[in-house]
């Protein structure tokens, strides 16, 4: 346990999902909210983090669990790469080789689709439809859209380091 | 084919077209300001039951009319809800919408809350957008500083607040009652209705919902008037009396195997034909189409002799596919095989399902691991007619299940088997020669995982 009274959560984080109560009539809309500002800020949730949040919110830990995994979206046991990059399959992009697309970035980075990269730089999804469809086949990485990729252009582009704001 | 301005598109490629000064500089937020001086929410209702927009999220529902749902005298509070989780597979026109020009659509929610007596708007957008998310919150902050959003609006007495609200890579979330589920920090579980949202939506009290897209017309009507918009589109088919016309303009987003894949502005009603060679620049490399979608993925395939058909909202439903939907149309060239696409549409459902209802984890699952099997080379005439019997029986229309998902699943499985059979029978012959007669039930060769 340390100073503050959390397991891992930090002030900063526990303010800003109480800054976020009063938007909603019932503190259990905020589950959502809090789980993506800690996945933004420790890359997973853990088991600890879900306590935290469900301390925090006022409800039994079981039920922040309950929402959480429903979305295949938050990791639990380990942090995901500091670039996160969802490769699109739907249909638009598979039709532009999405699939091959994927294929390709996993053995290149020796990992398989939801793995990450021993350094802990990478980790490589698949993603159902990214809404990009204009450019496919695209990838997703962090906050930037991946534009008409080809396997050597997405190789090099996840390569670079990138922020992560949102 | 007759030349047509985009209007909900105007401000695409213009610079700072998404800045509170450029939309004003183009006639926004003033029907706003007029409206909150002169009418009453029940005029604006009104307004927008007359002139026949219906809902641009996938399922067509009169807007105005599902406005008249809300009780009326309700002591509040309503909250209105605007659907932001565009996930269907080839729909991207509501991203051009929050990125390129977010007042627009919020000034239609504002218009909309107004005629609703929201005094709460929630945006439920998808995770996947986060330049929508950035343009968005930096157009609401815009919005308030300007004393367009908070207490006492324009010095109308009408209060509003928006928040942006994320959602997780679910596609499921799309679905109003999911949403509403998602939105209150549950499982997306879609829910039982009635009671509808109307009635009982987000923290159990009266939620309208609608498409991005919806409140973006909305604020068009507002500017243009209910006979400019009812002057686009076609018009009630007086032969049908439960046909409410289509009318107005209408993002369509073309992709897959076309020249120039984008989202285009058109009057309801322009056949897909028209859409590729005028907009799309026809099919790429030369060739020749062989079948499209023509409203995102779950409403089906147009196979090439039916590309005259209008993509208004009751033309798609002529050629035996679900409707109009997203108006996301995915051209599939002659390369493409019928078997390929149908596994990538049973992968998408399997994974989407929520789960909840029986029919459609276990359908949308088995679907996938039938297709599996086929495409490695072990597939079965009989596994044509196990995939209709799936078809047919899973989803809101044989009454087996909650939402719309398994529709959705159900229609991409019909209209391939039914439209491309011979396709189908030719790759399991050719690929099982020695078992494509088998009818003894085989197993699956692996555990897919669903949602």
């Amino acid at each position: 346990m340390i100073a503050h009274g959390r397991r891992v959560l930090t002030p900063e984080m526990v303010a800003e999902i109480e800054a976020l109560a009063p938007r909603y009539p019932d503190r259990r809309a905020v589950v959502l909210p809090a789980l993506h500002i800690v996945n933004r800020e420790l890359r997973h949730v853990p088991l600890d983090a879900v306590v935290d949040i469900a301390e925090v919110l006022g409800f039994p830990p079981a039920e922040v669990q309950d929402t959480l995994s429903f979305y295949q979206f938050f990791h639990q046991k380990k942090p995901h790469g500091k670039v996160r990059a969802f490769v699109c399959r739907s249909i638009a992009c598979a039709l532009r080789g999405g699939d091959e697309l994927l294929d390709t970035l996993c053995h290149a980075n020796g990992i398989e689709p939801y793995g990450t990269t021993g350094d802990g730089e990478l980790t490589i999804e698949p993603a159902e439809c990214l809404g990009a469809c204009d450019f496919a086949p695209c990838i997703l990485a962090n906050d930037d859209l991946l534009k008409n990729m080809t396997p050597e252009a997405a190789e090099a582009e996840l390569k670079k380091p990138r922020a992560r704001a949102t | 084919m007759t030349p047509f301005k985009p209007v909900l598109l105007e401000a695409v490629g213009v610079p700072g077209g998404h800045t509170l000064a450029s939309y004003r500089s183009r006639g926004g937020y003033a029907p706003l300001e007029a409206l909150l001086r002169d009418k009453q929410p029940g005029d604006v209702v009104e307004m927008v039951k007359a002139s026949g927009l219906r809902g641009r999220g996938g399922a067509g529902f009169s807007t105005g009319l599902k406005w008249t749902f809300l009780p009326k005298d309700h002591p509040g509070p309503i909250y209105l809800c605007v659907n932001a989780d565009e996930s269907e597979p080839g729909t991207f026109n509501n991203r051009f919408l929050m990125e390129d020009d977010p007042h627009q659509m919020l000034e239609g929610t504002i218009i909309s809350s107004f005629a609703t007596r929201a005094t709460t708007a929630y945006i439920y957008l998808r995770y996947e957008y986060p330049r929508s998310w950035n343009r968005l919150q930096a157009a609401i902050d815009e919005c308030y500083a300007a004393g367009l959003l908070g207490k006492n609006i324009l010095g109308s007495g009408f209060s509003l607040d928006i928040y942006l609200h994320r959602g997780a890579a679910a596609y499921i979330c799309g679905e109003e009652t999911g949403l509403i589920e998602s939105l209150e920090g549950k499982r997306a579980w879609p829910r039982i209705k009635p009671p509808f949202p109307a009635i009982e939506g987000v923290f159990r009290k009266p939620t309208v919902v609608n498409n991005v897209e919806t409140m973006a017309c909305v604020a068009q009507i507002a500017r243009r008037g209910v006979d400019w918009f009812k002057s686009i589109g076609v018009p009630a088919d007086p032969n049908n009396p439960r046909d409410p016309g289509s009318y107005g303009p209408k993002l369509y987003c073309l992709s897959g195997h076309v020249e120039k894949p984008g989202c285009y502005e058109a009057p309801l009603g322009i056949t897909l034909r028209e859409l590729v060679d005028h907009f799309g620049g026809g099919v790429w490399k030369g060739r020749r189409a062989k079948a499209a979608i023509p409203g995102g993925i779950s409403m089906g395939l147009f196979t090439e002799a039916e590309f005259d058909t209008p993509l208004d909202f009751a033309g798609p439903g002529r050629v035996g596919c679900l409707g109009l939907g997203t108006a996301a149309v995915v051209v599939l060239d002659e390369t493409v095989s019928i078997v390929d696409f149908l596994h990538n549409s049973c992968r998408f459902f399997a994974h989407e399902s929520c789960g909840q209802c029986t029919p459609c984890r276990e359908g949308t699952s088995w679907s996938l691991r039938m297709l599996e099997r086929i495409r490695a080379g072990k597939g079965r005439l009989k596994d044509l007619d196990l995939l209709l019997e799936l078809g047919n029986t899973m989803g809101m229309m044989p009454g087996s299940t909650i939402c719309g998902l398994a529709d959705g699943a159900a229609w991409p499985i019909k209209n391939a088997v039914n439209k491309f059979r011979g396709e189908f029978e030719d790759y399991i012959k050719r690929t099982n020669p020695e078992g494509w007669m088998v009818t003894e039930p085989v197993p699956a060769l692996q555990i897919v995982g669903a949602h």
